[in-house]
């Protein structure tokens, strides 16, 4: 059913992570990265996770949500916890894993908790609902004693390793690449189209919307547990309204609805502010500077041309068009 | 096929649907005319469940609609083209075909050629976005759309909307068509003359009431319709 372009633009995202991931495993093995730059992978495989998950929403299925990092706090400490109280009983090849589904699982759950009343709402609830889950749930961290409070969760095994990372991303590649190329994600894709006319076609609209939202709402959970085994302590506070914007921002900046696009923004974003840490306190300016830039750029048509002419898109066409004519001789 | 009886519809305190009632037989051409903000769309909306009437009900092939899903009717066999051609301008015209089949569960070669038959211009664009095509061509594309799901009955809100003449005249004579081959037809229109030409019978509404109704010819004959709608 899949035609061979998607195949070959998946084929391609496939090989570019692999391809990134054998680079730094071997200048890894020969000694070639340095520490702090060792520190950064775990970061950057996570910020991958989460831009990719968001762009389910924001730019598949085309509902803005500004909670991101609330449904990774969830996940996180459900993750961690769990961690701590299995941390004697379990090795860690069972007990990881299963961190990070439970981490996933929780935060689907407050997906559906938060999506089922607000995605039947027509307009843009979605985003100041999520934005004040956001909000909310870290003050409720904050306030809990099981979770550490304001000082923090601490005692997780720090098991996040790169490898680990890679793997989920792969993981999360192959789940979220056959959705959107399914039955499924055309419809998640039909609805941002042209919402009446989707339902008209018998599409569940509130269905696929869940759907897509809480699939993302897992993935956010599930990096947030390999986020809380990155560091030796977690606190509520680092969820904030901040990091679900970082998160937006690698979205907006890869490109709605491209996968490729988001896996390459969150690398850049995230090595960026170490790379100019002397920016550190225009960071959030910067950002907001950015998003206009990019917004004036989609819109602007000499741009797009610009923009088409660069895209892997255009080039796998031509490939494609390339070997059906070979074919045919 | 379809009944509607009572029907009341509200936009908050706007009262734009008064007390209708109409019924659609099986295989017949059914207009609905009147001029703008009469509340022919409310009642198409109100049909397809995007919108819900605080009294009366909706039957349809003897069941009760009033309270389905707008997404389950299309199952059922009631199609809908929305007002202002509302297609998936981001996908190709092929695409935008498959997913009017969505309800079929599978795309059927067959039924694309049919609607390639009936709009051959759909075929020769059949990659093209469905955002680049002409007006003409995207009515096509929506009417397309709709018969991808077999339907039984069509509902078409105002398909002559802003299109040349000569358009008009081919997109009512696909309509007569697919009537011929068995689709009964609920017709929202604003050019009456096209309208009544074609139906069976017609309902006219004027600020959400229906105020006269009949045989197509009949109405055609009338002083009053004349006056109002056929320009003299
Ligand atoms: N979403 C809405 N909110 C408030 N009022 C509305 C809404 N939609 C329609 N109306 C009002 O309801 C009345 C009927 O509108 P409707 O769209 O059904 O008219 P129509 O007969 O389809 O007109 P047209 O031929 O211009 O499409 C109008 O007075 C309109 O202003
Ligand atoms: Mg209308």
């Amino acid at each position: 059913m899949q035609s061979k372009k998607t195949v070959v633009s998946k084929m391609i995202t496939y090989g570019m992570v692999i391809l990134a991931f054998v680079i730094v495993f071997a200048l890894d093995q020969s000694g070639l990265i340095s520490r702090h730059m060792r520190s950064m992978l775990v970061p950057i495989g996570i910020n991958i996770i989460l831009a990719v998950s968001l762009n389910l929403t924001v730019g598949f299925l085309g509902e803005l949500t500004l909670g991101h990092a609330g449904f990774m706090s969830v996940g996180a400490y459900a993750g961690c916890l769990f961690s701590i109280y299995t941390a004697d009983l379990l090795p860690l090849a069972a007990r990881f894993p299963l961190a990070m589904l439970l981490g996933g699982i929780v935060a689907a759950v407050f997906g559906i908790i938060i999506g089922v009343p607000v995605l039947r709402l027509k307009g843009d609830y979605l985003a100041i609902v999520t934005l004040a889950f956001g909000e909310i749930i870290r003050s409720v961290i904050i306030n809990l004693n099981f979770t550490g409070g304001a000082s923090g969760l601490k005692g997780t095994p720090q098991d996040s390793t790169y490898p680990i990372t890679f793997v989920v991303i792969l993981i999360m590649l192959f789940v979220i690449m056959n959705l959107v190329e399914s039955k499924h994600g055309r419809a998640i894709t039909a609805i941002r189209d042209n919402r009446i006319a989707a339902e008209a076609c018998g599409i569940n609209i509130t269905y696929y919307k869940l759907l897509a939202f809480v699939v993302a709402a897992f993935f956010a959970g599930v990096a947030g547990v390999l986020f809380g085994h990155n560091y030796s302590i977690l606190t509520a506070g680092t969820f904030d309204y901040n990091m679900s914007i970082e998160i937006l921002v690698m979205v907006v900046l890869g490109g709605m609805g491209s996968i490729r696009g988001s896996i390459i923004a969150a690398t850049v974003i995230t090595i960026l502010p170490e790379a100019l840490r002397f920016l550190e306190d225009y960071r959030m300016l910067i950002y907001a500077v950015v998003l206009i830039i990019v917004m004036i750029v989609n819109a602007s048509p000499r741009f797009t041309g610009m923009r088409d002419f660069l895209s892997p898109k255009t080039w796998i066409a031509i490939l494609t068009k390339k070997n059906n004519g070979k074919e045919a001789a | 096929m379809l009944q509607v009886n009572n029907i009341n519809v509200y936009y908050g305190k706007i009262h734009a649907v008064k007390d209708i009632s109409f019924h659609v037989d099986s295989g017949e051409i059914v207009s609905l005319i009147g001029a703008n903000g009469a509340g022919k769309s409310t009642i198409i909306h109100t049909i397809s469940g995007l919108l819900r009437s605080k009294t009366g009900n909706i039957q349809f092939l003897g069941k009760d609609i009033s309270k389905t899903e707008a997404h389950k009717l299309v199952y059922q066999g009631l199609a809908h083209v929305p007002e202002g051609r509302r297609i998936f301008l981001e996908m190709t015209v092929m695409e935008n075909l498959e997913m009017g089949a969505y309800s079929q569960g599978k795309v059927n070669t067959n039924d694309i050629a049919d609607v390639f038959e009936r709009f051959p211009r759909l075929k020769e664009r059949q990659k093209q976005i469905a955002g680049t095509l002409s007006g003409g061509e995207q009515q096509m594309l929506a009417i397309g759309r709709a018969l991808m799901s077999h339907p039984k009955l069509l509902m078409l809100d105002e398909p002559s909307m802003g299109l040349a003449p000569l358009l008009v005249e081919q997109i009512f004579h696909i309509i007569q068509e697919l009537n011929q081959a068995g689709t009964t037809v609920l017709l929202v229109e604003q050019n009456a003359e096209m309208a009544l030409q074609i139906a069976n019978r017609a309902y006219v509404l004027e600020s959400g009431h229906v105020v006269l109704s009949g045989t197509g010819k009949e109405l055609m004959e009338s002083d009053r319709i004349r006056k109002a709608y056929l320009g003299g």
